[in-house]
């Protein structure tokens, strides 16, 4: 199928298969993991079939998350490290936050905040997994020392804070930019919305698709 | 679970726990490792009244059977050769199991609401029936005393013979101990049984007899008489100074509230954020110019449609003019 010539392909079928996977199986880790960090939310732990099953089935969904942002993220980390004008628009977040986009510079495909959200996820679900995997009970646990696990337990509920909150504000950062969660349902943007968003990103898609006309 | 009345603490709960019964004295076990003669009837009477059956271990050249605690083996029997420095060996045989603590690190650390609950008589009980098998009363725990049955992924350990002791009775290990080795009543009753015994010791020349009684844990309901109190590791790795891991503390206590708050309040500023500042629209695709190179058209020529923002149009973004 043609793309019509105001679209620009922001993510492939497969990223969003990918995305959309990953936000499922993270919405049910966090709701699980939620439910053994604090006693407010245990109730949570029902939207995996109740506590019991939620102890089984949250290190198993954490594997899966694991191997689909791990795949993601080799993809797409040329893209996430810092790039021309990144500096720039970092000092000027408040413009950023008070929606004065026309005094920013233009960026690459993706903003230093979204770069932070990638970089944020890539430490935190490392953590998640090492302290996952010696917590893991009835597998993995027996074989680490109890000190270890306990070292283990605090990184993983610390690094699962920091995914969770890292996910509100990228699921914030969704609402807030009319136009981005139509790129990740349905794949594309608008020219207008590329260039006004991501400059220098728009620029390289137009010019590779002069190229290919 | 008896004695559901008499709760002062109940593990993943935040509220008070049923307590509505008066006046209840601590109770407490109290071990007189000097007089064990490791005879296991201990072992044995747990098994019976507890009605456990282990599975058949294996000998590693010691008198420890099982060689450790299991979920079917609440109690065992330790055993320690220990040379001393004058060349004499030392049988010290120590019963471990529960300690009870006043300050119980699993129960600090159970995520399930209910599965593990202390009684006001000090009792540390597992409601096994809400255990979900997740192991972290075995992090909680510094005396590594919990147990997971592989059959049913429950933990389990020495309930103090809750049962028998909310009908009156003492606990089965203490009812057949042959040499009144373990003993059972009000803790303030063996404390004063305790220090008589540590006195008779330092008398027979056990200069630092004492009772195992650990502070860091707020005291036990299971105490030890040892006749060598200022060295506890001696007996089978008992914890000179036992108390829940900071780690433990860390990750089961401030954090909780505080990290819980920052994640609602991080929402709460989404909210508030899109409510005073608005969204960023979506720019109006202009259909003359969507051919143009991207280059030629310069940044605002993207900007927003109808007006919303003043401003855009008279100012050259700060990458252009570079």
């Amino acid at each position: 199928m043609r793309t019509p010539r105001h679209r620009l392909i922001r993510y492939s079928p497969l990223d969003r298969a990918n995305h959309w996977s990953m936000a499922m199986i993270f919405i049910l880790l966090a709701l699980s993991g939620l439910a053994f960090f604090h006693p407010a939310f245990f109730f949570l732990s029902h939207t995996l079939g109740g506590p019991v099953w939620a102890r089984i089935l949250h290190p198993f969904l954490g594997v899966v998350l694991v191997l689909l942002f791990y795949a993601m993220a080799a993809r797409h980390v040329s893209r996430n490290l810092l790039g021309e004008n990144d500096v720039q628009w970092m000092r000027q977040i408040r413009d950023v936050l008070d929606n004065r986009d026309e005094k920013l510079p233009p960026i690459g495909k993706y903003n230093p905040g979204q770069k932070l959200v990638f970089w944020s996820l890539v430490v935190s679900i490392a953590l998640l997994l090492l302290s996952g995997v010696i917590m893991w009970r009835p597998w993995f646990a027996g074989y680490f020392p109890i000190p270890l696990i306990r070292f283990a337990s605090l990184i993983h509920s610390l690094s699962a804070f920091v995914a969770i909150v890292t996910i509100v504000i990228h699921i914030y950062a969704a609402i807030w930019v009319k136009g981005s969660i139509r790129s990740m349902t349905r794949g594309w943007v608008t020219r207008a919305w590329a260039r006004h968003h991501h400059g220098l990103w728009a620029r390289e898609q137009e010019e590779k698709q002069r190229e290919h006309s | 679970m008896d004695n559901s009345q008499n709760i002062i603490a109940r593990s993943a709960t935040t509220t008070a726990p049923p307590q509505v019964r008066g006046h209840v004295e601590e109770v407490a076990k109290l071990i007189d490792v000097s007089k064990c003669i490791g005879c296991k009837a201990c072992q044995v009477a747990c098994m019976e009244w507890n009605d456990l059956r282990d599975e058949v271990g294996e000998c590693h050249g010691t008198y420890d059977n099982p060689t450790d605690l299991t979920a079917n083996s609440w109690t065992v029997m330790r055993f320690n050769e220990h040379e001393t420095e004058d060349g004499d060996l030392e049988w010290l045989i120590r019963k471990d199991g529960c300690m009870h603590c006043a300050d119980p690190g699993c129960l600090k650390a159970c995520p399930a609401p209910g599965a593990i609950v202390q009684y006001a008589n000090g009792i540390v009980d597992f409601d096994s029936n809400h255990c979900i098998g997740c192991g972290y009363c075995i992090t909680g725990c510094p005396f590594d005393i919990p147990r997971i049955s592989p059959k049913d992924q429950k933990s389990y350990k020495c309930t103090l013979c809750s049962d028998r002791v909310n009908a009156g009775m003492e606990p089965a290990c203490v009812k057949t101990c042959p040499t009144n080795c373990i003993e059972f009543g009000t803790k303030a009753d063996m404390l004063v049984r305790a220090e008589k015994r540590v006195g008779d010791l330092k008398a027979r020349g056990f200069r630092d007899a004492g009772i195992y009684d650990p502070a860091g844990v707020g005291g036990t309901h299971v105490m030890y008489v040892l006749h060598h109190a200022n060295d506890p590791n001696r007996y089978s790795g008992l914890p000179k100074d036992p108390r829940i891991s900071p780690l433990v503390g860390a990750w089961k206590g401030a954090t909780k509230p505080i990290m819980s708050a920052i994640i609602g309040i991080t929402a709460f500023a989404g909210v508030i954020h899109y409510m005073t500042k608005g969204p960023k629209e979506e720019p109006e695709d202009d259909p003359g110019q969507e051919d143009a190179p991207a280059d030629t058209l310069g940044y605002d020529a993207t900007r927003r449609g109808s007006g919303q923002h003043e401003g855009s149009a008279g100012e050259r973004p700060r990458g252009e003019e570079r």
